[in-house]
């Protein structure tokens, strides 16, 4: 499907009435290139830079921050390995420990693997579908700056020995109001309230992106495979996030206002609160999967040298993924009282959502089969995701079955199951993805020796660290205890497990010298160092402020590796104000102009406004009442109507 | 206390029926592994002799793909049929386990404290039932039946050469049937996270012969015996002037508290602090002293009183046989 010509016509060749600066030149010296550039520029100073609101800007925010939580959270994981290291281990205390893996698996889940795959989806997808910006930029800047203060807010309770210590998924009555005592639980609530209301956002501006501000003929079928997979994420997480906030807050009523929602005297249920969690987090392991699989996509075709086989079987098998990613959540709650045959149908269901993954797999090891590998780091690390994952997924059908789960459940067989998954199925991928797009980000490239010297120490380190828990676990290990004694024999397979830490722990020190040394002194990148075939690399690296002087026409899925077709741009639009094209849903046919939102301080102000509200209803059951007025009044500030902007936009238009 | 505790040695027919579904699952995943290893490297060999250089890489020639297509059908096909076998497998373990006959089954109930376990044996039968802690004995060959409850958090009970986890659920009540099938001794600890000593909360399961099971039962069902010694007399009047009885049963005395575990056969016993500590005479002075040493964050106080008090507390709890 290829724009209609009439319509491309007519956007561009604007009457002559038309005032202002027009773009329609793509060379980058010319008077309208320069005026882009200014219009789409960040304000200057402290204030510009909190009001910032580009897309490009706002992503990068999301994936260092997301990284730095990830280090800490691994310097958590490594201090647990280490305490379990020997039979005995006096490292750390029960309570520190049961702080420790909760902010380990709380940080990975909800401040690291989320975030960093919307971060990396807020770069990028706008440059592969020839947009000038997301379609919400100021809700993704106040989402960043939430997330910011939420993990903030997590770290600052760790700090002061009231980090949350009832795990990740907070079971009630443990984390409820007569066993979790003190604030760490409040706090666990606050973070999780604040982490979906930020997923939430960045997925309804990124899913509003991809389907209303496509380049013009990027109809679906043409849009990259990455694209599709932060499409299906957005939408799951969509779906999915409210739940687990609602839940949050109904534990929050529970301790806060003393309703009895999890409580079984007053005719509560504490299963209810695993329904409703592993409801939202069983998808959560696919928000964090289905964009590593986008990647994969993206990253695979440029280093087999040809378009990946099997593109719409790719496109269906993510679909399918993320629809029967809701049909899972009871295996994580075989071993409680539920009814058998109930169970039996979550077990198919696991072991079907294993059919389009697999799928995926055998299209893309026929990709390579067809094209001509071009071995280089990333693609080392995709090559990494196929053993890691793939053995990740074969464990994961085997605590899908319900019999075998009631022995491995909750053992370190399933701790061995999911690191395999979300390192081989995720961090694998982003370490890929890191290395792939560092030189369009940074314009330089990464140094590739040390790049392969990080994918090899971190490949044996995984295997090391985590393939001896499987053992662990079938030797009756439980997880979550901060010590174990001599007679039951784990000690020897622990010891091997720290030690795969530390090459781990070298791994990582050598992904960050390696980033700070290519930042200072890298090789320069140019526009297209892999020559790919995605829109993003027809631009310079780093891309100017507007991402595209004109606004590029798609033909095909790789528009870099077709031909050079007549018309290839859509021009006309304004360069005095932030302006784009909006296209149809299903064909990209341009539909209207969009002028983008500016940049301004009251995402910034509500996002402050908000965390107080939730900090202080920790503290203070009026607190939650009172504490709503200023972000109410944030909020009205924010979308309270420029009548000097509206004015100026209205009179750039034209008329038809 | 050291025990059989592992996956892959069942002493009984519920954890073999498991154990044989992990070796087929074992199988089946470490073959699907290998030929897709198999795949990926036919297919990288593939890729470094297709030398198009100079080639747009949209030029390159798809006429080998519709075989790629035809493969990769294949693939789906068989990954489809081989998992449809793993759900046969599945279900066919998931009718073992509930085959087991429960004929002539031991009635237990089993309920889960912060930090330790509580069974009573025989519920049903006024005259016959008696509690005991953190160590459950139980006939070989014969079917056991254990009612599952728990007092305060969610606990997980697994033996894992006796029988799969199950929850220990506030506000819902959960059954586990097994047979142990060999004399021995079965280890066991709570699985699912129930707070600050989750990591101390050991259970032992010992199998043993009817004859041997019979004559354990019958002590058990006895009160207390009384103190032989002056020494003795002594422990036991401290255990019930002291804080101990508030919340430790020994039945017999004036000892009836029920928030902790029951005494009233503690020499029987292996462990102190459900697993934490050998029960010897050494080691009970220890852990009334300061259980914290040991178990730090457990719901018992520490009793301070002078070590001549502490030796007559352990001496009378060493001759509670």
């Amino acid at each position: 499907m290829t724009t209609r010509s009439d319509r491309r016509g007519a956007v561009a060749r604007p009457r002559p009435r038309a005032r202002g600066l027009r773009d329609g030149d793509a060379s980058p010296h010319s008077a309208a290139a320069l005026k882009l550039e200014r219009t789409w520029r960040d304000k200057p100073g402290l204030i510009g830079w909190l009001s910032a609101n580009g897309h490009k800007r706002i992503g990068l925010r999301f994936v260092f921050t997301a990284l730095c939580f990830f280090g800490a959270a691994g310097v958590m994981g490594g201090l647990m390995r280490h305490q379990l290291a020997s039979a005995d281990g006096h490292l750390v205390g029960p309570d520190f420990y049961n702080q420790l893996f909760t902010m380990h698996g709380t940080t990975m889940m909800f401040l690291f693997a989320v975030p960093v795959m919307q971060g990396v989806a807020l770069y990028v997808v706008p440059l592969m579908i020839g947009a000038r910006n997301t379609a919400f930029p100021r809700m993704s800047a106040c989402a960043y700056w939430l997330y910011l203060f939420g993990g903030l807010l997590l770290f600052g309770g760790f700090a002061l020995n009231t980090g949350p210590d009832a795990g990740w998924f907070a079971y009630v009555p443990l984390a409820g109001p007569q066993y979790g005592i003190g604030k760490r639980a409040d706090i666990w609530n606050m973070l999780v309230t604040y982490s979906e209301a930020t997923g939430l956002m960045v997925a309804v501006d990124i899913t509003t992106t991809i389907l209303k501000l496509r380049a013009p003929g990027m109809s679906l079928r043409l849009m990259p495979l990455f694209v599709w997979a932060s499409l299906v994420t957005s939408l799951m997480i969509i779906f999915a996030m409210p739940m687990v906030m609602l839940a949050a807050n109904l534990v929050q009523f529970d301790r806060m206002l003393g309703t009895h929602f999890f409580n079984p005297a007053e005719g509560g249920d504490a299963l209810l609160w695993q329904h409703l969690f592993w409801f939202f987090g069983h998808p959560e392991v696919y928000f964090i999967f289905i964009p590593a699989l986008g990647f994969v996509s993206a990253i695979l075709p440029t280093f087999a040298r040809r378009p990946v086989v099997g593109h719409d079987a790719i496109v269906l098998s993510l679909i399918a993924t993320g629809f029967l990613s809701f049909g899972l959540w009871v295996h994580h709650m075989f071993a409680t009282n539920l009814p058998e045959l109930g169970k039996s149908f979550f077990t198919a269901m696991s072991f079907m959502i294993a059919i389009p993954t697999a799928l995926q797999i055998f299209c893309w090891i026929a990709t390579i089969a067809a094209g001509r590998l071009v071995l280089k780091s990333p693609m080392w690390f995709v090559l990494g995701f196929f053993v890691i994952l793939l053995i990740g997924g074969l464990t994961g059908i085997m605590l899908g079955s319900v019999p075998l789960d009631l022995q491995v459940h909750d053992s370190y067989f399933v701790v061995a199951h999911l690191h395999y998954v979300l390192i081989g199925g995720a961090v694998f991928p982003l370490l890929g993805a890191i290395c792939y797009w560092f030189p369009k980000v940074t314009g330089r490239m990464l140094n590739e020796r040390l790049a392969r010297w990080q994918f090899w120490l971190f490949f044996i380190g995984v295997n090391l660290t985590f393939f001896p828990l499987h053992i662990l676990g079938l030797m009756g290990m439980p997880r979550r205890i901060y010590t174990y004694g001599p007679e039951t024999g784990w000690g020897t397979l622990s010891l091997l497990s720290a030690a795969g830490q530390v090459i781990n722990d070298l791994s990582m020190l050598l992904f960050v010298i390696n980033i700070v040394r290519s930042l200072w002194k890298g090789e320069r990148a140019g526009a297209d160092p892999w020559q790919a075939g995605t829109l993003e690399w027809s631009l310079p690296s780093p891309p100017s402020a507007c991402n595209f002087l004109v606004l590029p026409v798609v033909r095909s899925r790789e528009p870099l590796w077709a031909p050079p077709a007549e018309v290839n741009n859509v021009s006309g639009l304004s360069a005095e104000i932030r302006e784009g094209l909006t296209t149809t849903v299903l064909h990209a046919v341009p539909d209207t102009r969009y002028a983008y939102p500016r940049p301004e301080i009251w995402p910034f102000v509500a996002a402050v406004s908000v965390t107080a509200w939730l900090v202080w209803s920790v503290w203070s059951v009026p607190g939650f009442a009172w504490g709503l007025i200023p972000p109410a009044v944030a909020f009205i500030a924010w979308y309270w109507p420029n009548r000097k902007e509206a004015v100026e936009e209205v009179s750039w238009e034209i008329e038809p | 206390m050291n025990g059989l505790h592992d996956v892959r040695l069942p002493a009984g027919p519920q954890a073999a029926a498991l154990a044989e579904l992990w070796t087929i699952m074992l199988w089946v995943c470490v073959l699907v592994f290998v030929l897709a290893m198999a795949a990926l490297a036919i297919s990288i060999r593939r890729a470094a002799s297709n030398r198009h250089e100079g080639k747009a890489p949209a030029a390159i020639d798809t006429s080998r793909v519709s075989t790629l297509q035809r493969w990769i059908g294949g693939g789906v096909a068989a990954s489809s049929l081989l998992l449809f076998g793993l759900l046969f497998a599945s279900f066919r373990a998931d009718r073992a386990l509930a085959a087991l006959s429960l004929q002539g089954a031991v009635h237990i109930d089993l309920t889960a404290h912060q930090f330790w376990w509580e069974a009573r044996y025989e519920p049903h039968e006024p005259m016959l039932t008696f509690a005991t802690a953190n160590e459950l004995h139980v006939p070989v060959g014969q079917p056991v039946l254990m009612r599952l409850r728990s007092d305060d958090v969610i606990h997980s009970f697994w033996v894992p050469s006796l029988a799969g986890k199950k929850d220990l659920i506030p506000g819902r009540e959960t059954t586990l049937a097994y047979r142990a099938d060999r004399a021995g001794v079965y280890r066991g600890q709570c699985a699912e996270f129930c707070g600050y000593q989750h990591a101390h909360m050991a259970i032992v399961v010992i199998a043993e012969p009817p004859d041997d099971y019979a004559r354990w039962l019958e002590t058990q069902r006895r009160p207390a015996v009384a103190p032989s010694s002056a020494e003795e007399r002594r422990g036991r009047d401290l255990v019930e002037q002291t804080s101990c009885a508030m919340c430790h049963a020994i039945n017999g005395t004036r000892a009836r508290g029920q928030r902790a575990p029951d005494l009233t056969h503690l020499a029987t016993r292996g462990s102190l602090g459900a697993g934490v500590l050998p029960n010897t005479y050494a080691a009970r002075i220890d852990w009334v002293n300061d259980p914290h040493r040991f178990k730090p964050g457990v719901n018992m106080p520490p009793l301070t009183a002078a070590p001549s008090d502490l030796a007559a507390i352990s001496a009378y709890l060493g001759a509670l046989r």
